[in-house]
């Protein structure tokens, strides 16, 4: 048995941590926040230099080749941290979404680049509030141009290419589109995370390339959608744990009748609470690792379990983290909103815990997990 | 990262599945693994004989060191062995807390001539061993235990009364832990002894559980005399020795916690609700999901918890977490199950029942899992002090002397 990352691998986690701790503190997650920047520059120009951007790419296509499990132990970090990068979008999304379906001349043309860190990449699907199902989908891909409105789309506004969700003569279609064409209109859309911001998409006559074969793109998004949630469920357990750490210390220094209030066992057992959710959560995410690195059968059944239990364990988490804070956890001062914003974000970024459990029911309907 | 085994485990695993496939028959269906309810003379009699197969072929005493008769294996092997042995019928469960436990504490804290009477006769399953520890006023805080050793020349005089013994009526020894001193602290005034449980004055009533059944026992002590030299550590080191006991509680990696998921699906398939079978019900589905990611996240847990074994490192928290997610999982599992047989639900003949009302016994049981062990109170400050470091409770008979206590209405 050894169902754990490589010594490699924790290594080069403790660097990640080392490095987010030191550049991404809160003062920088903040920075994004509060003003225009869609993401921090530099941060992200740091994280290119040091390969994370081509961690999962293939050497010859320009990346580092350490393939999925390098970039789960990255994802935790950022989840940790709240890096304020197009990282999500661009890696668990974008580059994972050309690995999946790409054709090698669209490999070639935008893997490289996004390795040196030269082009960030999103991910188009949701068309408004509700569920941009495969038939509700509206935005047109015809005669080889891409029509249509998309929001919010992660990093929208950053993005120099998107993948864009839209409907073919066959079914729906996964798109690959370049943003600089002058048919694309970009606003801003106020959302709950200004740390990450989002954006309307508009095309307009903008021409695009399908990934993959006609036809292919329901099994395409499934898949990309599979994949991501098991990279995201690493962010979200790095998540649920720098705040479980918070509320840990702010338990320890407060003092309350005489006594930390860490030592009433109703902070104790709520906290116990947050720490079981989190194993459950990380030990999930494992096994998601694991059938991500080995393209595994169990591939959907794990990243669902992996998504629910990440979901609703940062989700506990962040708000919980506030709770034992008390007053102090409602001010803007505090840290805890940018963690409580970040969970609920990324628990409707790639379909909701309850689009989820349906899923994995549907999983476990057609056969039992082996193993 | 795999779940493959090591040359050597993959070694171990085989000859363990080879004695297993020889002397042991394959488990059928999704038999649970119930205690009986009544350990009858048939029952004590195939678990006797299997335990001396085990002892023969090497399988018994894994990870105890060579001097107490063992195999001096490390945990993983335990670990293997035991996922192997889940997969065939036998008869479990006597002699865990015996050999998981008390020899242990005896061979820790005893002398040579101790090992060497008891430690191998216990591991062929000669004698069966029990653990008088729980008291009526000392669950939680067992170190409040009031039952009393009184020096009388060689010989301690116990008096008083120890609960939830399991097995004490087929067992022909047990640890006892007493209050040797009323007029010191709490955990200073205790003393741990072993005993034959066939020594005059011992007295044994079963309890009958909720469920109707009787697992467990009351011991009642009534001048009982155990001589000076089956005291374990010095007087009034009790509950250092305890300690010892308690800190033996065996891995319990890869065996089957009573239902799961998968006896839920087969249950929510053949329950038709008012919109067609209860597992197309929204409600119903929001449930399983729930329950299957806590079991899988507890048995990847386990997974990780085998990995440190693997490596020979101590298992981290991760492992501290099972007791916690399961207890509560069987008992709102088996509720939700009667709640999808609607009025149906209140039939607990097993002729009429779905699954041979197996859902309406794990409702009367899980109760148990939730309490048994260290609470779901207990855990869970196991788990704010022990792994996350928060102070432990304030304690206010700390330093006070046993007997300025406050006890309620429930002392004595």
């Amino acid at each position: 048995m050894n169902f754990d990352f490589s010594d490699d691998l924790k290594l080069l986690k403790d660097e990640a941590r080392k490095f987010l701790e030191d550049k991404s503190q809160p003062a920088v997650v903040r920075r994004v926040l509060e003003g225009p920047d869609g993401y921090d520059k530099g941060l992200w120009a740091e994280m290119a230099t040091m390969g994370w951007t081509g961690a999962s790419i293939p050497e010859e296509l320009g990346g580092v080749g350490m393939g999925a499990l390098g970039l789960c132990v990255l994802a935790e970090e950022i989840g940790r941290s709240l890096a304020p990068v197009p990282f999500a979008s661009t890696m668990y999304f974008a580059a994972e979404a050309l690995m999946a379906g790409g054709s090698d001349a669209q490999k070639k043309a935008w893997l490289p680049k996004i390795a040196k860190g030269a082009c960030i990449g999103t991910f188009a699907l949701a068309e408004g509030p509700g569920k941009a199902t495969p038939k509700r989908v509206r935005t047109t891909f015809r005669n080889g141009v891409l029509n249509g409105e998309k929001l919010p789309v992660p990093d929208g506004s950053a993005a120099n290419i998107a993948i864009v969700v839209a409907q073919t003569d066959r079914g729906i279609g996964l798109v690959l589109a370049d943003l600089s064409h002058a048919g694309v209109r970009r606003d801003h859309v106020e959302t709950l995370d200004e740390s990450r911001k989002q954006a309307r998409l508009t095309f307009a006559n903008v021409p695009g390339e399908l990934l993959g074969a006609a036809g292919d793109g329901e099994r395409l998004l499934a898949t990309i959608e599979q994949r991501a949630a098991i990279l995201m469920a690493f962010e979200q357990v790095g998540g649920a744990q720098r705040c479980l750490e918070m509320a840990r210390d702010y338990a320890l220094e407060r003092y309350a009748f005489g006594r930390p209030i860490g030592s009433f066992q109703a902070i104790k057992h709520k906290l116990a609470d947050v720490y079981v959710a989190t194993e459950l959560a990380r030990s999930n995410a494992y096994y998601g690792a694991w059938a991500l690195s080995k393209n595994a059968p169990q591939l959907a059944l794990a990243a669902a379990t992996a998504r629910v239990a990440a979901n609703e364990a940062f989700w506990l988490a962040a708000k919980e983290n506030i709770q034992v804070h008390g007053g102090m956890g409602f001010t803007w001062a505090f840290d805890c909103h940018l963690y409580y914003r970040r969970a609920k974000v990324l628990a409707v970024a790639n379909g909701s815990t309850r689009l989820w459990k349906e899923r994995l029911v549907t999983e476990l309907e057609s056969a039992n997990a082996p193993g | 990262m795999d779940f493959e085994d090591t040359k050597q485990e993959a070694e171990y695993r085989a000859n363990a599945r080879a004695f297993l496939n020889k002397n042991a028959k394959p488990r059928t269906g999704k038999g649970m693994l119930y205690r009986a309810a009544h350990a009858t003379e048939d029952v004590l009699g195939e678990a006797r004989d299997w335990q001396k197969k085990k002892h023969a072929a090497g399988f018994a005493g894994i990870t105890w060191p060579k001097e107490w008769g063992g195999q001096g294996l490390s945990a993983i092997n335990q670990v293997i062995y035991d996922q192997e042995e889940a997969q065939f019928s036998v008869p479990r469960g006597i002699y865990e807390i015996g050999l998981g436990m008390c020899i242990p504490t005896v061979c820790t804290w005893g002398t040579q001539a101790h090992r060497d009477r008891y430690a191998v006769t216990a591991l062929e399953g000669k004698e069966v061993w029990c653990q008088l520890f729980s008291e009526p006023a000392g669950g939680s805080d067992l170190a409040a235990l009031r039952t009393s050793a009184v020096r009388d020349g060689d010989d301690w005089v116990i008096n008083g009364q120890k609960i939830w013994t399991s097995g004490a009526h087929y067992c022909q020894y047990g640890v006892i832990v007493t209050r040797s001193d009323f007029d010191a602290p709490k955990h200073k005034g205790l003393t741990y002894f072993f005993l034959d449980m066939s020594s005059p004055g011992v007295e044994i009533r079963g309890i009958k559980q909720i469920s109707g059944a009787s697992h467990f026992n009351e011991v009642f002590f009534n001048n009982v005399r155990i001589p000076d030299s089956q005291r374990l550590g010095k007087v009034g080191d009790g509950w250092k020795v305890s300690l010892t006991t308690l800190m033996n509680e065996r891995f319990t990696i890869g065996g089957r916690a009573g239902v799961d998921v998968d006896e839920f699906l087969e249950l929510a398939r053949g329950i038709e609700l008012e919109d067609g079978p209860a597992l197309k019900n929204p409600t119903v589905r929001d449930k399983i999901a729930d329950w299957y990611v806590a079991s899988r996240g507890l048995k990847y847990s386990h997974f990780r918890t085998m990995t440190a074994l693997s490596r020979g490192d101590t298992p981290g928290p991760e492992s501290s977490i099972g007791k916690l997610v399961t207890g509560p999982k069987l008992q709102n599992m088996s509720a939700m199950a009667l709640d999808v047989l609607e009025q149906g639900g209140v039939i607990t003949d097993p002729e009429v029942a779905p699954m041979a009302a197996l859902f309406h016994q794990t409702l009367m049981t899980s109760p148990s899992s939730r309490i048994a062990g260290g609470s779901d109170e207990i855990m869970r400050n196991i788990i704010a002090e022990r792994v996350l470091g928060l102070p432990a409770d304030v304690r206010v008979d700390k330093d006070v002397p046993f007997n300025k206590v406050p006890t309620g209405k429930g002392g004595t």
